[in-house]
C-alpha cells in the first residue's frame, strides 16, 4: 500500500511541494538534541503497542524502552525536525488506563494533563482494537489534540481482520493512521496528522463517553458547570468533574492549587519537567 | 449566576463530595462500564473479523457464563471439587506403587547392604531409617497428588479461567476493604504461599498490600493440600460407604479451601476496618483471550515448575526432619525419649482444643515445610502408643500399605473423628511456614507485620480449635 503512494508521489513531486505527505520527506531526526522545540509530542499507549519503536523511527534514537511497572527505562525523550517546526517527542510509560491506580499510570496521565502536550499520539494496537479503546476514549476526555496511531496492522491482517481506519476516524472525532511500524509504513501520513494537529490545522471534535447512565448525567453535568466556572478556559471539565466524583485525590488536590486553570505555556513545560523527572525515577 | 458568584475550589470540592455520595459507590464501575461499552460498540463498527466470528461468540458466551451472578461461585465450587475428587481418586495406586519401590524394596536393600559392610547401628540407623525413610515416605505420598493436581490446576490456568476466578471475586474483596487483585495473589497462594507474597507486589497501595501479604496464608498451599486430602480421605471418607467416599473426601477438601477464602475475607475486612484503614483502590482486570490449552507443555510445565519444585523443597526439608526425628526418639534423658518428653508437655494444651502433642509437636518440626506433618505424626503416634508390628524400629518412618492401616496406628493414638476435623483446621489456620514469614519481611521490610502476619493466623488457629473441640464435646 506505502509502496504504490510512494510511487505516485515521487514522479509529481513538483506539483506536491504543498503537500504534507510530500513534506515528510524533510523529517529531520534529531536524536537527544531537543533546543527550541516548537511543539510537544506525548506518544501514550498499552504496552507492547510498538510505541518504542514509533519513537526511535521519529526521533533516530534507539531506546530500549520495555515501560513495564518495575523495569528500568531510560530517558524517554527525543526530537524532530519536520516541515518548518521542531518538536519534542516524549514516550510515556504503556499502561492499560489513565485511572492513575498505579505509578506509571499517574505518570501517563499527569503528563498528559498538567504537560499540556500540544499532540498526544496514541498507540493502538488493531488486532485488540476493543481494548486498546479503553484508553484512547480516556485520552480524548482529557485532550482533543489526538492523533491515534493504529499499529500492528500487518498483524491484524494476518489474523484475517479488517480495520476500517476511516470509520474508526469518524466515530473517534481525530486523525486514525494505519502504520506498521517496525517496516516504517504510514510514517508519512502519521508525520502529516501530528504536524496538522499542532499547527492547528486539524481541529478534533473527539468523542465523548455516551453510554453514560442518566442518572449520573445530571450530577456529572452540575460539577462540570461549577469546574467551568471557576476555570473558564479548561477544555476538560467534564473530565475533572468524573474524577472528582471517582475520588481521584490527585485531581482533587489540583483544583485546590488551581494547576487545572494555569494554561500557560510556562506552567505546562514545569509541569512536564517535574513529570519528566518523575518518569525517570519511577520507571 | 449569582450562586456561582463566591464558587471557591474548596466550594466545588465540597459540592463534589457531596455529589459522591450520592452517586454511590459503584460509580466507579459504572463509568468502567459505559467506557467498555463505547469501546465495544466502536470497535464493532470499524472491525470486521469475517474468519474469527464463531470463536470470538464462544469467548464471551463462556464469560457471561462463567462470571455471572448466578453461576459464576457455582461453577468455580464445581470445577474445584472435580479437580480434588480425580486426585484423591487418582492418587492412591500410584501412590501404592511408590510405596512398595521405595520402602518395601529399596529399604530392605539399603539395610541389608548397611549390615553387609558392618555400618554401626547408629549411623545405620540415622541415614536410612531416619533421612532415607523420611525422604522415601514423602516422595510416595506427595509425588501422586501433586502429579495430578498441579497439571489439572495449570490447565485451568493456561485456558484462562484464573483471570475469571479473580473477577468473581473482586466484589467480594472489595466489600472486605481489599484491592481486588488480591484475588490473584490469592490464588497464587493456592500453589505457595510464598509465590503469593511476592505476588502481592500488583498491588500499589501499601495497605491493602499488607492485607494481601498478612491473609495470604488463609489459601491452603500444596504443602497443605497432601495434609487435607489424608486426613479427608482417612476420617470423613470413612464416614460414608465406600463408592461415595472419594467424592466426599473431595467435598470436605474443598470445604476447607472455602473456609479459607471466608478467613481471607473476613480477617481483610477486620484489617481495613482497625490497624489498616482506609479508602478502596480499584482497578481494570484484563480478562485475556480463552485458549485451547496446550496438554503437553502445560504437563511439561506444570511438572518443572510446581511438582518436581515443591517435591525437592519437601524432600529437602523431610530429610533433615527425619534424622532430628529419628535422633529425639533414640536419644534417652531419664529413661525417657526426647520426643516422648516433648509430647508429654504439649499434649494437655493439644488436647484441650481437640489435638495431641504428637500434632503440636509435628507442627513446630514443620516449620520449615507443612509437607512433612503428616509422615511426622505417624512416626511419633507410633512412638507414643507402643503399636508392635508396624514400622521397623524406634523412630523410624514406615510404609502405610493402605489407608487402613493409616487409621489403625491414628486410632490407637486416640485419634477420633475430632482430630481429624480439627487437624484440617488447624493445618489451614495456623502460623505460615519459615519460607514464607522470611518472604513477608524482606517484601514488608518489617519486623511488625511479619510478626502479626506469623502470630495472627497461629493465635486464630488455637481460638478456632478450642472452640470447635468445646461445641464438639458439648454436643457429644
Amino acid at each position: 500500500m506505502d509502496e504504490v503512494k510512494e510511487l505516485k508521489v515521487q514522479p509529481s513531486a513538483e506539483a506536491c511541494a504543498t503537500c504534507p505527505v510530500h513534506n515528510a520527506a524533510n523529517l529531520l531526526k534529531l536524536g537527544v538534541n531537543m533546543q527550541d522545540w516548537d511543539f510537544v509530542v506525548a506518544l501514550a499507549g498499552n504496552p507492547n503497542t510498538g510505541k518504542s519503536t514509533i519513537f526511535n523511527a521519529l526521533t533516530g534514537l534507539r531506546q530500549h524502552t520495555g515501560n513495564w511497572p518495575g523495569k528500568t527505562v531510560t530517558r524517554a525523550e527525543g526530537g524532530f525536525e519536520y516541515g518548518d517546526h521542531r518538536y519534542k517527542l516524549v514516550d510515556l510509560p504503556g499502561t492499560y488506563s489513565l485511572l492513575a491506580t498505579s505509578l506509571d499510570e499517574e505518570v501517563a496521565r499527569d503528563f498528559i494533563l498538567f504537560g499540556q502536550p500540544d499532540v498526544t499520539v496514541v498507540m493502538a494496537d488493531a488486532t485488540r482494537l476493543e481494548r486498546n479503546l479503553n484508553l484512547v476514549l480516556q485520552v480524548l476526555e482529557i485532550t482533543d489534540r489526538v492523533v491515534v496511531c493504529l499499529n500492528l496492522m500487518d498483524e491484524a491482517k494476518r489474523h484475517g481482520l479488517e480495520v476500517d481506519e476511516r470509520r474508526l476516524a469518524r466515530e473517534l472525532g481525530v486523525p486514525v493512521v494505519p502504520t506498521v511500524a517496525r517496516y516504517g509504513e504510514g510514517m508519512k501520513e502519521l508525520l502529516a496528522a501530528i504536524a496538522d494537529v499542532a499547527i492547528g490545522k486539524t481541529v478534533n471534535k473527539p468523542h465523548r463517553l455516551r453510554s453514560t447512565p442518566p442518572e449520573l448525567k445530571e450530577k456529572v453535568a452540575e460539577l462540570t458547570a461549577q469546574i467551568e466556572v471557576l476555570h473558564p478556559n479548561l477544555p476538560n471539565a467534564r473530565w475533572v468533574a468524573l474524577r472528582l466524583l471517582d475520588g481521584d485525590e490527585r485531581i482533587a488536590e489540583a483544583l485546590r492549587k488551581g494547576e487545572l486553570g494555569d494554561l500557560t505555556r510556562t506552567a505546562g513545560e514545569a509541569a512536564q519537567q517535574s513529570v519528566g523527572v518523575r518518569l525517570e525515577a519511577t520507571t | 449566576m449569582n450562586a456561582s458568584k463566591g464558587l471557591t475550589p474548596e466550594k466545588v470540592l465540597a459540592n463534589a463530595q457531596t455529589l459522591r455520595w450520592e452517586v454511590g459507590s459503584d460509580f466507579h464501575e459504572k463509568l468502567m462500564e459505559s467506557l467498555y461499552s463505547d469501546a465495544a460498540q466502536i470497535a464493532e463498527k470499524a472491525v470486521h473479523k469475517p474468519g474469527e466470528k464463531a470463536r470470538f461468540d464462544l469467548d464471551r458466551t463462556i464469560d457471561k457464563l462463567v462470571t455471572s451472578r448466578l453461576w459464576g461461585f457455582p461453577i468455580m465450587l464445581l470445577l474445584f471439587t472435580l479437580v480434588f475428587w480425580i486426585t484423591i481418586s487418582g492418587a492412591n495406586i500410584p501412590s501404592g506403587w511408590l510405596a512398595s519401590l521405595l520402602l518395601d524394596t529399596v529399604h530392605p536393600w539399603l539395610k541389608g547392604l548397611a549390615a553387609s559392610i558392618g555400618v554401626p547401628w547408629w549411623l545405620d540407623g540415622f541415614l536410612i531409617d531416619g533421612v532415607y525413610l523420611a525422604t522415601a515416605w514423602v516422595v510416595s505420598v506427595m509425588l501422586p497428588p501433586m502429579a495430578i493436581f498441579f497439571p489439572l490446576f495449570t490447565l485451568l490456568e493456561d485456558f484462562g479461567y484464573l483471570p475469571r476466578m479473580a473477577f468473581n471475586l473482586d466484589k467480594v474483596f472489595k466489600k472486605s476493604g481489599a484491592h481486588g487483585k488480591q484475588a490473584l495473589s490469592m490464588m497464587m497462594g493456592f500453589g505457595c504461599n510464598a509465590a503469593g507474597v511476592i505476588a502481592t507486589r500488583i498491588i500499589d497501595s501499601p495497605r491493602e498490600r499488607l492485607i494481601a501479604m498478612i491473609t495470604n496464608n488463609f489459601a491452603l498451599c500444596n504443602g497443605r493440600w497432601p495434609t487435607q486430602i489424608l486426613v479427608a480421605t482417612i476420617f470423613i471418607g470413612g464416614l460414608v460407604p465406600a463408592h461415595l467416599a472419594g467424592l466426599i473426601s473431595a467435598t470436605a477438601v474443598v470445604g476447607v479451601a472455602i473456609l479459607g477464602v471466608l478467613f481471607t475475607f473476613l480477617v481483610s475486612w477486620a484489617l481495613s476496618k482497625t490497624v489498616l484503614r482506609g479508602e478502596v483502590s480499584t482497578f481494570s482486570l484484563e480478562l485475556p483471550p480463552y485458549r485451547p490449552p496446550r496438554i503437553l507443555q502445560t504437563l511439561y510445565t506444570s511438572m518443572i515448575d510446581r511438582t518436581i519444585y515443591v517435591l525437592w523443597r519437601a524432600v529437602v526439608f523431610a530429610a533433615p526432619a527425619g534424622a532430628v526425628i529419628w535422633l529425639s526418639a533414640n536419644i534417652q534423658i531419664g529413661g525417657v525419649s526426647i520426643a516422648e518428653h516433648l509430647i508429654n508437655f504439649l499434649n494437655p494444651v493439644g488436647v484441650l482444643i481437640g489435638l495431641n502433642g504428637v500434632i503440636l509437636l509435628a507442627y513446630v518440626v514443620a516449620i520449615p515445610a507443612n509437607e512433612i506433618v503428616i509422615p511426622t505424626v505417624l512416626m511419633l503416634t507410633v512412638l507414643v502408643s507402643g503399636m508392635s508390628g508396624v514400622g521397623s524400629g524406634t523412630g523410624v518412618m514406615f510404609e502405610l500399605e493402605s489407608q487402613g492401616a493409616t487409621k489403625a496406628i491414628l486410632d490407637a493414638g486416640g485419634w477420633t473423628l475430632l482430630t481429624g476435623v480439627n487437624l484440617m483446621l488447624f493445618s489451614l489456620v495456623h502460623n505460615p511456614c519459615s519460607t514464607t514469614i522470611y518472604t513477608i519481611y524482606k517484601e514488608s521490610g518489617s519486623l511488625k507485620w511479619t510478626t502479626i502476619a506469623a502470630l495472627l493466623p497461629l493465635g486464630m488457629g488455637f481460638a478456632l480449635t478450642f472452640l470447635v473441640a468445646q461445641v464438639w464435646r458439648l454436643l457429644s
